[in-house]
């Protein structure tokens, strides 16, 4: 076992030992590092004024992800490589291209957001460097700006955008790609500090014994949510097992007619093949948070913290998904809706941990459709969410499977709206009658999101939706996303 | 910075030329210096801020002994503890630093803890003891109202005979609505970071609008005498009226632990303190009675005006002032009663926030417009347009101010034309009538935004200008930067009077010791009032190098003449430097002052009656949206503004206000929504849960342009007009097409109940209320 963190920062390798391991990467740049072109807006990872990119070898290079600093835990770094905005200027004090584009715009006001908004540009012209609207809308949607309206941001983006990056970082990759590759080897990390430990396993049967040894430990995947477990409930986590190094957790394949995804998969790599097979959850992941915390956060993370908001969980129980859970004494498969037991509790035992979910693909006639419900189209967390899976047998209702989150104290399936449909005929009439046994399934809590009356209304309108969306796929019935209304 | 080659054609920086942001090069690179980013000396001490959990209580005890003994705590601070006035308010000496007996809100400060990390301190300060006896909290309007809660006196403001002139009215129309609150959201929270001095002195950088109320108060609050509190502001990240006067007390509470332990503290709100803690933009309920011909030409309005203040005074009665003065926007409104109720609740003070009051007026009167378009089944537009104020006719508002520089209905004109309103109007409704789901609308409304400080001794500001040996010149002046690019076009005003490059002239932090007695930097005032501050200031040192010239030179005054970089003296020319060095070596002085007060303006607060503003600044958006009927969801899908700056010192930054100021106004009226519990507890207090307009809810169709022919009629800084706030009521466009949309639901057969913000869950709401609405008038009409 090691217990220093080495990381890359410019061109370099660096050890820090006797470090806090739940100190956040923000604080660390910040308050030891005088690093403090890196700001807190929100230490929650919603502002993205915390912005900084995250290099990972690949088969292909190195990749870049911006990621929100203010959450990630300092042990996170390590093996990757870190760029903030101090290292974008030339070696002799120019602005980098996305710099100088935000300034060229006059995108910057008050300026606080601004090294935010330029790492994520910085990643984006690292990747995808889009010039589409659309594009850059999800790239920045979590970096928020209260001063410009974002236009003159956009059009920097726009500016930049489809061109090569011939910046240092591309210049010395190959070095860099060395010095990852040296850190690549390096044994397991196991840290303590003052009465914390931290351990980043690098196998499931490591990751295991760690579990048994440490039953109570808290499993540590992106941090989008136990990362503000210590920025905004201020709590002590004495021992914290990180999953993100164990390679076999970060895989995503096709098996058997199922699509099987590690725990440890991010959104962002989830994202084109839950898209290419089930269409509209690539349009719900677009609306997870935002490109920095679907470049962190994993879907295994968004099952495992039970959250009856949570995303994805109401999809993939209406698409039958399973859910396999570990422990060092072996493996067993449940359906994912038997998972979430209630509020606050889940069918995890001791020593287990979320190993993979695995979504059986849509059958040929299988219709797929979910809707996320929130005050704020982009990074928000929904009021409410509806997953449908229909199963049509000529104009009848051979089976539905109906989930919601937001309804009830777990993600839950609307099982009596469900036997109200199944062996009906697909029209308005049973839409409507279906509609209104919706009450008996659930009663939804009032809090700051929305309203108890509100999310039963719309629970039911969906249903509508649905059926407007599959019996006239001609129909223009979304605001925004993929077949929503066009503006331009 | 290096030295540039001056330019010798133009100079850089000239005004009503765009020219970046000052720090723009800095805030990429993440090199401009924020509070938080100045080095933190080794025994920097961190504040926490102990808060009250109870809306309305008597403290019955407090004990904070075992907070004083926990570990890596340097001291704690109590009301008992405080050597001055335990105050911190702008005016009415209401908002105690930390509570006494009795707390009025959840989230009201009662101690501080100074600690050697912000950890220790947060951990230390949930040790102490405090009981408290509950009192009933009052926290909405209704409440307020009901409980006859103020917390100032209700005021009236009256023109005509409303009420007769109500029942000699031929048609009718009612509305009430309620108006959510706003957070500021600046990026950057409160922050101040005191450095104890000798004597007992002590220098605050604190991020505030109004260096100069944080220094007194501070004073005031330590017992020392003004000149002992200096207080430093470089630049905020963001401001927006939240920094007007909420600053001061988190400074005090600095300055308390430097001056005490002997130790620099700090005092960072988190987002989640500064949310709960801080003063917004104030809600209202608003109730109105319009009484109009069968064109809907008005002849009577009554307004009824309830705001939120929350538990303390603050600037209520100049906001809810502001709110009376923009209830008439762009209209006549003969005769006219506007009542307006100051509601004294158990929730935060609300405080200044970008239109202080003006849009909460404006909005009001805007949803009468629509209000009455739909009883008589016109066109809003239409409306609006023969209700406009006159040019030589009536034009004087209900309070008694002549409206001199009214362009309103040329904006309005141009604006219709190139958005293209009618045709779209037209097309909106045919859309509607086959589209069953998604229903659009479509709104344009005008802005007249009133330009000054109502209380009129504010409208001074003062500018220090100094020029040194080498031609380069150091300015300073009482205005802030929070971001709106004040410094700049300040700079750009002193560079284009001594023809230098703007590069020669340093920006440099808002100081109290530089220029005292300062206003805050608000009511859009800032370069309007700043730059002729520093222009007076670097005429002064033109003149002096005028005279020196021509005696130097033995030429006349009149042949002397500044070039760019240059000074053509007679026949010759030299750079402008040489000639100060020259004046220099001539014993010349090379620093000034300048000292400006507003003309004009003069008010009598009793009666509503004088000229409170200088001049009006004008605009117009017409916006479309869409809405989705099944469940709420609604998009601002394209929106046009003209707007007008008069003549631009720098059209990049004004027109960086006004896209900025139109999507914070969307903001407020689509998806920003503050949520208090019943318990009075803010539940939305951090962006997780508090939505700001993101990067995608921007109109995908922004066309935006500065009025061409804008120039201000009267005498201000190189004839432009001030943009930090008018353009934040462009946005009332919105909910008017919000509000268009909805009533498309009902085939436009009823007027659509809808509150602000227009969220999907009020949309909605709005929708199912229409339709019960339809279905008891079918009932009706069936029995």
């Amino acid at each position: 076992m090691r217990n220093t963190v080495r990381f890359v920062h410019n061109g370099h390798i660096r050890e820090l030992d006797a470090i806090d391991p739940t100190m956040t990467l923000l604080n660390f740049l910040r308050y030891e590092d005088a690093l403090t072109g890196t700001k807190e807006g929100c230490a929650e990872g919603d502002c993205g004024a915390c912005t900084v990119v995250l290099g990972d070898l690949t088969e292909h290079g190195i990749h870049y992800q911006a990621v929100n600093a203010c959450i990630q835990f300092l042990p996170m770094l390590d093996g990757r490589e870190l760029i903030t905005v101090e290292d974008l200027k030339t070696e002799d004090g120019k602005l980098h291209p996305v710099q100088q584009a935000l300034v060229n715009t006059n995108a910057t006001q008050c300026g606080f957001c601004t090294p935010g908004f330029a790492m994520s540009l910085f990643a984006e012209m690292h990747g995808k460097n889009s010039s589409e609207l659309s594009d850059i809308n999800n790239v920045l949607a979590g970096n928020l700006c209260r001063c410009t309206g974002y236009g003159p941001i956009i059009e920097a983006a726009k500016s930049i955008a489809d061109s090569a990056p011939a910046d240092k970082f591309a210049a010395r990759q190959s070095e860099t790609i060395k010095l990852l590759q040296t850190l690549s080897k390096e044994e397991s990390l196991s840290l303590q500090w003052s009465g914390r430990h931290y351990f980043a396993p690098k196998t499931t049967a490591e990751l295991a014994a760690l579990l048994t040894q440490h039953p109570d430990a808290t499993i540590l995947a992106g941090a989008t949510d136990v990362g503000l477990w210590v920025t905004k409930q201020h709590r002590e986590l004495e021992t914290v097992i990180y999953v993100g190094q164990v390679e076999v957790l970060k895989e995503i394949s096709i098996e058997d007619n199922q699509l099987v995804i590690g725990a440890g998969v991010t959104y962002t790599k989830a994202w084109d093949l839950l898209q290419e097979h089930f269409d509209d959850f690539g349009e719900l992941v677009r609306r997870v948070a935002s490109t920095q915390i679907r470049n962190s956060g994993t879907i295994g993370g968004n099952i495992a913290n039970g959250s009856p908001i949570g995303d994805t969980p109401p999809a993939l129980i209406a698409l039958g998904a399973n859910l396999t859970l570990t422990s060092k004494d072996g493996s067993r498969d449940i359906l994912l809706e038997d998972f979430f037991i209630q509020y606050g509790r889940q069918d995890l035992k001791p020593g287990e941990f979320v190993e993979k979910v695995s979504i059986p693909l849509l059958k040929g006639d299988g219709i797929f459709k979910c809707y996320k419900i929130s005050k704020r189209f982009d990074q928000d967390i929904s009021a409410l969410c509806g997953a449908f899976h229909l199963q049509l047998d000529g104009t009848k209702i051979k089976d539905i499977r109906i989930c919601y989150g937001g309804m009830a104290g777990t993600p839950a399936r609307a099982v009596k709206t469900e036997k109200a449909l199944i062996g009906r005929e697909w029209n308005l009439e049973t839409v409507d009658a279906a509609m209104t046994v919706m009450g008996e399934d659930f009663t939804p809590l009032s809090d700051m999101r929305a309203s108890q009356e509100y999310r039963m209304m719309t629970a039911q309108n969906l249903l509508k939706k649905f059926y407007a969306e599959t019996s006239d796929p001609d129909a223009v019935t979304r605001l925004v996303g993929q077949g929503s209304l066009s503006y331009a | 910075m290096r030295n540039p080659t001056p330019s010798q054609t133009e100079i850089r920086g000239k005004v009503h030329k765009t020219i970046a942001h000052d720090s723009a090069a800095k805030q990429v690179a993440g090199e401009a210096t924020y509070i938080d980013d100045i080095a933190e000396p080794k025994d920097l001490l961190h504040i926490y801020v102990a808060q009250s959990t109870k809306a309305h209580a008597k403290i019955l005890k407090l004990d904070v002994s075992a907070v004083r003994a926990a570990k890596g705590v340097a001291a704690v601070f109590t009301a008992e503890d405080v050597p001055g006035v335990n105050d911190a308010s702008p005016i009415m000496g209401d908002d105690p630093v930390f509570a006494t007996d009795l707390v009025e809100y959840v989230g009201q400060s009662i101690f501080a803890v100074a600690g050697e990390t912000i950890e220790l301190a947060r951990k230390a300060a949930a040790l102490a003891i405090i009981d408290y006896e509950e009192l009933p909290a009052i926290l909405t309007v209704d409440q307020a109202i009901a409980a006859e809660s103020f917390v100032l006196p209700t005021r009236t403001l009256k023109r005509g005979l409303s009420s007769d002139a109500l029942k000699a009215a031929t048609h009718k129309s009612t509305g009430r609505f309620e108006l959510g609150g706003q957070d500021h959201f600046y990026l950057e929270g409160h922050i101040s970071l005191a450095y104890p001095k000798e004597d007992g002195d002590v220098y605050i950088h604190c991020s505030t609008q109004h260096p100069t109320e944080v220094q007194h108060n501070v004073a005031k609050f330590l017992d020392v005498p003004d000149h002992s509190v200096t207080v430093e502001v470089r630049r905020m990240g963001g401001g927006f009226g939240g920094k007007e006067t909420q600053g001061a007390w988190f400074a005090a509470m600095a300055a308390l632990t430097a001056t005490t332990t002997g130790r620099p503290a700090k005092l960072r709100l988190d987002r989640d303190d500064d949310m709960v803690m801080t003063g917004k933009r104030h809600d209202f309920v608003i109730d109105f009675e319009a009484g109009y011909d069968k064109d809907g030409l008005i002849s009577a309005v009554e307004f009824v005006f309830a705001s939120r203040c929350g538990r303390s005074a603050d600037l209520s009665a100049a906001i809810n002032d502001r709110t009376l003065f923009h209830a008439d926007n762009c209209y006549f409104l003969e005769n006219i009663t506007i009542t307006s109720h100051r509601c004294k609740t158990h929730t935060v003070s609300n405080t200044a926030f970008r239109g202080f009051g003006g849009p909460q007026g404006m909005i009001a009167v805007e949803r009468m417009m629509d209000t009455i378009a739909h009883d008589l089944g016109k066109d809003p537009l239409d409306i609006r347009k023969i209700n406009l104020y006159g040019k030589t006719e009536r034009n004087i508002t209900p309070y008694h101010m002549t409206v001199e520089d009214n362009i309103a209905p040329e904006i309005i004109a141009q604006l219709e034309e190139q958005s293209n309103y009618a045709q779209r109007r037209t097309e909106i409704r045919k859309f509607n009538e086959t589209s069953p789901y998604l229903k659009k609308g479509i709104a344009l409304t005008p802005v007249k935004f009133g330009i000054s400080f109502t209380t009129t001794f504010l409208n001074q500001a003062g500018a220090l200008l100094h020029v040194y040996t080498d031609g380069s010149v150091m300015l300073n002046h009482g205005g802030t930067e929070m971001g709106q690019g004040l410094f700049i076009k300040v700079a750009q005003v002193v560079a284009e009077e001594l023809q230098i490059d703007v590069e020669r002239v340093k920006i440099t932090a808002t100081t109290t010791d530089k220029v005292p007695n300062t206003s805050a930097t608000a009511a859009s005032s800032g370069a309007d009032m700043n730059g002729k501050a520093a222009q007076i200031a670097a005429r002064t040192i033109k003149e002096r190098l005028i005279e020196f010239a021509a005696t130097h030179y033995s030429v006349a005054e009149n042949t002397i003449e500044f070039l760019p970089n240059r000074v053509k003296i007679g026949k010759e020319t030299i750079p402008f430097a040489e000639l100060v060095s020259q004046a220099y070596m001539n014993r010349v002085s090379l620093s000034a002052t300048g000292f400006y007060k507003t003309p004009k303006i003069h008010y009598d607060a009793e009666n509503y009656s004088g000229r409170p503003f200088y001049y009006f600044a004008y605009g117009a958006a017409v916006s479309e949206a869409v809405i989705d009927t099944l469940t709420g969801e609604n998009k601002i899908s394209r929106v046009d503004i003209i707007h007008d700056t008069g003549k631009s010192l720098n059209p990049a930054i004004d027109l960086g206000q006004i896209e900025g100021g139109f999507i914070q106004g969307m903001g407020w009226l689509t998806t920003e929504e503050l949520v208090f519990d019943q318990a009075g507890v803010l539940r939305t207090h951090a962006p997780s849960t508090y939505k700001i307009p993101t990067c995608s809810d921007r109109p995908e169709i922004f066309n935006m342009e500065i009025y061409d022919a804008g120039e201000n009629s009267e005498d201000s800084i190189h004839k432009s007009k001030a943009v930090g706030e008018p353009p934040f009521m462009l946005a009332i466009s919105t909910f008017s097409a919000i509000t268009d949309a909805v009533s498309s639901t009902s085939n436009y057969t009823e007027f659509p109940d809808l509150d602000a913000p227009a969220t999907p869950e009020r949309v909605l709401r709005s929708i199912e209320k229409m339709k019960l609405a339809k279905n008891s008038a079918r009932r009706v009409a069936a029995e």
